[in-house]
């Protein structure tokens, strides 16, 4: 088990692309980082990097405190779950676990040997497998034998590339919290590649927000929830995705396609002399005016609008509002929108609704916000303008206490168990 | 597949019977032929009057026999030998192809594909001389030297296409679990590439045992003539007698091996070839 720290990792191809510009990212013992961006975005060169796979063209990388740029995969101790697995099959499911052990020859005995790949085997549920054939095994099986062979190790970290993505819906689930328990029991670092945003938001300690290359913002989920660094990051995480729109800076009010919203003297500073910003808002905040209660009414901001068509889940009802939009930022937001892997046909306001709401299709509906969870964003650079910094080290710093918490609770859990 | 009609079936059987019998004509003309006795190959029939098996036991222990069984040893231990070191060669060779991105991969494949297509009747006549001043002429590696030339490019290209075809994860993978870079390659790849490398090595032995005019320019005695060569030098019990008999017999105890192997191996051949075609 040891830290991981990546300074300044850059990763030029021969034919000079840059896959990597510069990331620096720092791993805590223990910890679960995921790596999270759309498609080409670096993520997966960024881990073949780390193990070993692809060679660093600069930057440091060190593991445990020792710089290991020039190791060889095998001399860096860790352990590495591919998104096809990579599963030896021309080897039994215990010889395939039992493949790391036996490539150090003379370090275990046959007896030693058994007994860790039956322990791992327990973990994962996997003994009535042990003498299979890969080929003969269902997709969650051959993922947990992947998983099996990482674990026998005991490396000094794990490393997981995309290992869901293979996986039907239902089975995604049900992995997805076996790795989340299996971490907690282990207590090892792990490094998660992923362009599946619940799966970052639902395993991760911290996640880091690539694209491109770059690393966007590296934070808790909540933080990266709730206080986005850029209009990346924002439209990234969240499903469904925050709106975006056009918003005209008048005299003390922002000018949105539906509605006015009147500026705060700490929004007023904030905005500066732009005259026109681009304004996010979740789903979520939005709510149907006729359930809120008088109270919140008045706190808020209610507007009219015309919805097109409404989906109903039993638990929401996403309301789909379409506007017009100002050119201005339509390349902005076009933009956006391909990278994060939009189809972006119209313009439109996508409202989750209590399930309880009577808003049908065609309806003129009322709809209430809370400004104060609008966010803000300078069309040009796409930073967060409304971004608060000391809310965010808060929020890292209460996620950071309850990821030790929950390690030692699961710590004491296992003692509990073994004695 | 809707099921054929009655008509459809024997309209195939015949098309079937039809190709059979024009493919295995000769081939069993010939088998006649090594049981006739020699005085009746004149006659006109297609089976044997009497059956002998005097044809065979010229050529083991009679007077072919000084012919043909060093004919048949060279023939066996060269091929061997230029198979066994051919395979080698290019699993090496296939193996950095499929795997490594260094200059001249492709000019590699090409000048393999170049040589194979190459006429052997145009370098025959300068490579006698050659070997004729560096004393390789009428030897065993007189011969494996050009066989290569033969064995090595459809070796190179099946492999490559074999190696191709097995995914690089299990190597990255064994190399994350700690096995240097041939250590991955035994345990995790030779296995795997197994089929690939046996098929390839009948090919390559197929092409080398039926290669002609090599040997038959390259040698002079006994001493590393091989079958196909030796045949064209029976003589007859006299000058007036063709040892047509003989060559049949020779000819027919040459293809059983190899019509053996086939029938065994048909399936993973047919799959070697078929593999190097469709990846490339």
């Amino acid at each position: 088990m040891a830290a991981i720290t990546l300074k300044d990792i850059v990763k030029e191809y021969g034919d000079g692309y840059l896959a990597v510009k510069g990331v620096s990212l720092d791993i805590a013992d223990g910890e679960f980082v995921i790596l999270v961006g759309p498609s080409g975005c670096g993520k997966s060169t960024l881990l073949r990097m780390i193990v070993g796979l692809e060679d660093i063209t600069s930057g440091d990388l060190s593991i445990g405190g020792k710089r290991v740029n020039d190791q060889a995969p095998r001399d860096r101790h860790l352990a590495m779950v591919f998104q096809n697995y990579a599963l030896y099959p021309h080897l039994t499911v215990f010889e395939n676990i039992a493949f790391p052990l036996r490539l150090q020859k003379g370090a275990f005995t046959e007896d030693q040997i058994r007994e860790k790949v039956e322990f791992a085997a327990k973990t994962l549920e996997l003994q009535d497998h042990l003498q299979r054939k890969p080929a003969n095994l269902s997709g969650g099986q051959r993922q947990r034998v992947a998983m099996g062979r990482a674990i026998v190790r005991e490396a000094q970290a794990f490393l997981f590339d995309e290992p869901l993505s293979n996986l039907d819906a239902k089975l995604r689930g049900q992995m997805r919290t076996e790795i989340a328990r299996m971490q907690r029991r282990l207590g090892t670092t792990t490094v998660y590649v992923t362009h599946d945003q619940t799966e970052a938001m639902t395993l991760g300690d911290r996640v880091a927000v690539l694209r491109k290359g770059e690393l966007q913002q590296v934070a808790s989920p909540r933080g990266l929830y709730e206080q986005p660094v850029n209009l990346f990051v924002a439209g990234f995480i969240g499903s469904p995705p925050m709106n975006f729109l056009p918003g005209e800076v008048t005299e003390g009010v922002l000018r949105l396609p539906l509605v006015d919203v009147p500026l705060t003297d700490d929004l007023k500073q904030r905005l500066g002399d732009r005259k026109l910003v681009i304004v996010g808002l979740r789903p979520e905040h939005f709510e149907d005016a006729s359930l809120t209660d008088d109270r919140r009414s008045k706190e808020g901001v209610t507007f009219g609008a015309t919805v097109d068509v409404t989906e109903w889940l039993g638990s929401d009802l996403y309301a789909y509002v379409p506007f017009d939009t100002n050119p201005d930022v339509a390349g902005k937001l076009e933009e956006l929108d391909r990278d994060l892997d939009g189809e972006g046909m119209r313009t439109q306001l996508v409202v989750a609704l209590d399930s309880e709401s009577r808003v049908r299709d065609g309806d003129d509906a009322t709809l209430w916000f809370d400004p104060a969870k609008m966010m803000v964003f300078d069309p040009e650079s796409g930073d967060n303008l409304t971004y608060d910094a000391d809310a965010v080290k808060e929020i890292d710093q209460q996620n950071e206490q309850d990821r030790k918490a929950s390690l030692e609770r699961a710590q004491a859990r296992e003692k509990a168990k073994a004695s | 597949m809707r099921a054929m009609s009655t008509r459809l079936k024997i309209g195939w059987a015949v098309i079937t019977v039809f190709v059979l019998v024009y493919a295995l004509f000769p081939v069993t003309s010939i088998i006649a032929t090594s049981f006739k006795l020699p005085s009746q190959l004149n006659l006109g029939t297609f089976l044997p009057k009497t059956w002998t098996w005097s044809n065979y036991e010229e050529i083991f222990a009679g007077s072919g026999k000084e012919l043909f069984l060093p004919a048949l040893r060279n023939s066996i231990g060269i091929s061997l030998i230029a198979t066994a070191i051919a395979v080698v060669l290019a699993t090496l060779c296939a193996y950095a192809i499929a795997r490594l991105d260094f200059p001249g991969k492709r000019l590699i494949l090409t000048t393999a594909l170049g040589v194979s297509i190459f006429p052997v009747i145009s370098i025959v006549t300068p490579l006698f001389n050659l070997w004729r001043n560096i004393g390789l002429y009428d030897t065993w590696l007189g011969l494996i030297i050009p066989y290569l030339s033969l064995t090595l490019p459809i070796s190179i290209w099946t492999l490559t296409a074999f190696f191709r075809q097995i995914p690089w994860e299990l190597e990255q993978a064994a190399q994350v679990d700690g096995a240097t870079s041939w250590q991955a390659f035994r345990k995790a790849i030779v296995p795997l590439a197994a089929p690939g490398v046996f098929t390839t090595a009948l090919i390559a032995f197929f092409i080398a045992w039926n290669d002609f005019v090599y040997g038959i320019s390259l040698t002079s005695t006994s001493a590393a003539r091989p079958v196909p060569a030796a045949l064209a030098f029976f003589t007859g019990a006299s000058q007036f007698e063709e040892p047509t008999g003989m060559i049949s017999a020779a000819a027919v105890v040459v293809t059983i091996p190899v019509v053996i192997l086939v029938l065994l191996f048909q399936r993973q051949i047919v799959s070697g070839l078929t593999q190097g075609a469709v990846k490339g």
